[in-house]
């Protein structure tokens, strides 16, 4: 395997006497699409907080792209290229689209203590950011406050957001929640897209979109990974059947 | 877009027409009310810079007005009455305290972060109370106004006028252009939502700092033009009852637009004065008043001619 870009060594996290992360190891290789499946309650939230900075793990160290990251905050981390989206939809609802992926693009582009010129008609920000909205398939929706965006359209955005900082590292918490069918189709046919351009880590429900994206499969299980594999390999584990696939695999 | 401008610049017609008006009229009495209305403005406009636009509820604004004013204050005690240095040492000091006071307190945000701003304007009220030397509780006069190499005299009450109308309208154009720049943009997402803001690499706690401190430092201009306007310094400048007012000034006139401190000053302080002249338990109207005001208007009075910037 080439070098990893994330990589989670013993990774623990207790709440009481709950172990919600319980020595996690855990790898991304530059370039794949890797996914983290498990039943309701097995610790994946707890585990992506842990990687976007959002919480401290009590023991284990988290390296990315060859630093170690474990004590930095989540702006920080950010910074350094590892962007995330949130399971339940997080954008500026009284912003524009527009101005919603903007605002990453400015927190790409140096420090923002620039107190004077009008940022919301700045073509620095305004250009790029219409080029993400296009790829995401939003372009024809920049005016519309984010407030306004349907569902779907609002999981784009997100999407859109974590694009425009330009990251080396995607980590799509459940991008697919509340969708309905065809609005996941189109977010699978986004992802599709991305796929290969980006490294990303893909927490996800929707078994269809985790079979036909990933490349590999970690699943977790009461805070272990039980098994980090091809999706071939993870759909015939035995283990995996057993403690969550059950017969819809 | 454009009625806004037309409404801005009927406002300043007749805020510049009023000196002349009152002086035919025979009514200089008003000249006198604008301007604190003027000077108190700019109080309220600094507020409405992080509790509009930043979502900093800060209960403790008056502090930076009474900083402001007792720079003053002292300086003209110890015989420093020359306005080129108390202004910007008003200024000064009044943004060192905001960055004391910021600096601890936006660690703490919701009810922590109003308890936090009240108490520490309170030690400040209370430390002005301690200060036999220049008045204790009883206050101080001004000894002499600002001095400006003979350019304006404050003295005149025409002139100063002015000048406060001029500072108030700089600070509308300062505040409209800092919330509209990079920098607001990232003041108004950390209000917005936290944990996007972070999420895409903005640590929010620098810009809600630096914010504090720009507010802090308008506000003890305005202090600084208010111990020229009454010519007397008390602590009660410092109260939270004082704080409190600014705060209703904000929310009254609309939160987070750029007219609304003012017309919140301008309408609080009108009430106050139409009130005051019916019954000396004005303050028994007054509050109910308010309180009909907040359910009815809820974007604030800016709201009825537009809709809030954000």
């Amino acid at each position: 395997m080439r070098d990893s870009l994330l990589q989670v060594r013993g990774l623990t996290k207790q709440f009481g006497a709950l172990r919600a992360s319980d020595g996690i190891d855990f790898d991304v290789a530059e370039g794949e699409t890797h996914a983290v499946i498990g039943p309701n309650g097995a610790g994946k939230t707890t585990f992506i907080s842990q990687l976007a900075g959002n919480l401290r793990p009590d023991s284990g160290t988290v390296r990315f792209a060859g630093a170690d990251i474990t004590a930095l905050p989540a702006p920080r981390r950010a910074r350094l290229g590892l962007a995330r989206s949130f399971q339940i939809t997080s954008v500026y609802p009284d912003f524009s689209a527009l101005h919603n992926v903007a605002l990453a693009i400015q927190a790409r582009s140096g420090h923002s203590f620039r107190f004077w010129r009008d940022a919301r008609s700045d073509p620095s920000l305004l250009h790029p950011a219409k080029n993400v909205l296009h790829e995401v398939g939003l372009g024809g929706r920049s005016q519309v406050l984010a407030g306004n965006l349907a569902h779907g359209e609002q999981r784009q955005l997100e999407v859109a957001m974590a694009l425009a900082t330009k990251p080396r590292l995607l980590l799509l918490d459940e991008p697919m929640a509340g969708m309905g069918t065809e609005e996941s189709q189109r977010m699978i046919a986004l992802l599709a897209s991305l796929k290969r351009k980006h490294t990303i880590i893909l927490v996800e429900h929707d078994m269809d979109a985790v079979f036909r994206l990933a490349d590999r499969i970690s699943v977790l299980v009461y805070g272990r990974v039980i098994a980090s594999d091809t999706p071939e390999r993870v759909r015939a584990n035995e283990e995996v059947r057993r403690a969550y696939l059950g017969t819809q695999a | 877009m454009k009625l806004r401008l037309v409404l801005w610049g009927l406002a300043i017609a007749l805020l510049v027409a009023l000196p002349p008006l009152a002086i035919a009229l025979g009514q200089t009495y008003y000249i006198d009310l604008v301007r604190r209305m003027l000077i108190l403005s700019i109080a309220a406009i600094s507020l409405n810079l992080i509790l509009g636009y930043g979502g900093l509820v800060s209960f403790g604004h008056a502090a930076y007005l009474g900083v402001g004013a007792y720079s003053v204050g002292i300086m003209a005690f110890y015989g420093a009455s020359a306005g080129w240095l108390q202004w910007p040492l008003a200024v000064g000091a009044s943004a060192l305290v905001a960055a004391a006071i910021g600096a601890v307190s936006i660690r703490t945000s919701g009810i922590y972060f109003i308890m936090i701003t009240l108490a520490f304007t309170q030690m400040l009220y209370y430390l002005g109370l301690s200060l036999a030397e220049f008045g204790g509780d009883d206050g101080m006069r001004l000894k002499a106004r600002s001095q400006f190499s003979g350019l304006v005299d404050l003295g005149d009450p025409v002139a100063f006028y002015y000048v406060a109308l001029l500072l108030m309208l700089l600070s509308v154009v300062l505040v409209y252009r800092i919330v509209n720049s990079r920098f607001g943009m990232v003041l108004r997402a950390a209000k917005s939502n936290d944990a996007r803001t972070r999420a895409i690499g903005f640590s929010p706690y620098f810009y809600r700092l630096a914010a504090f401190v720009l507010a802090g430092a308008m506000c003890g201009l305005a202090g600084a033009l208010y111990a020229n306007h009454t010519n007397y310094i008390t602590p009660g400048l410092m109260s939270w009852q004082q704080s409190g007012d600014l705060m209703f000034m904000v929310i009254l006139g609309g939160m987070a637009s750029t007219a609304g401190p003012v017309l919140g000053t301008f309408a609080l302080l009108l009430i106050e004065e139409v009130l005051k002249g019916w019954t000396e338990h004005w303050q028994v109207v007054l509050g109910p008043l308010l309180v009909l005001s907040v359910i009815f208007f809820k974007r604030g009075l800016a709201g009825m001619f537009w809709k809030p910037d954000a």
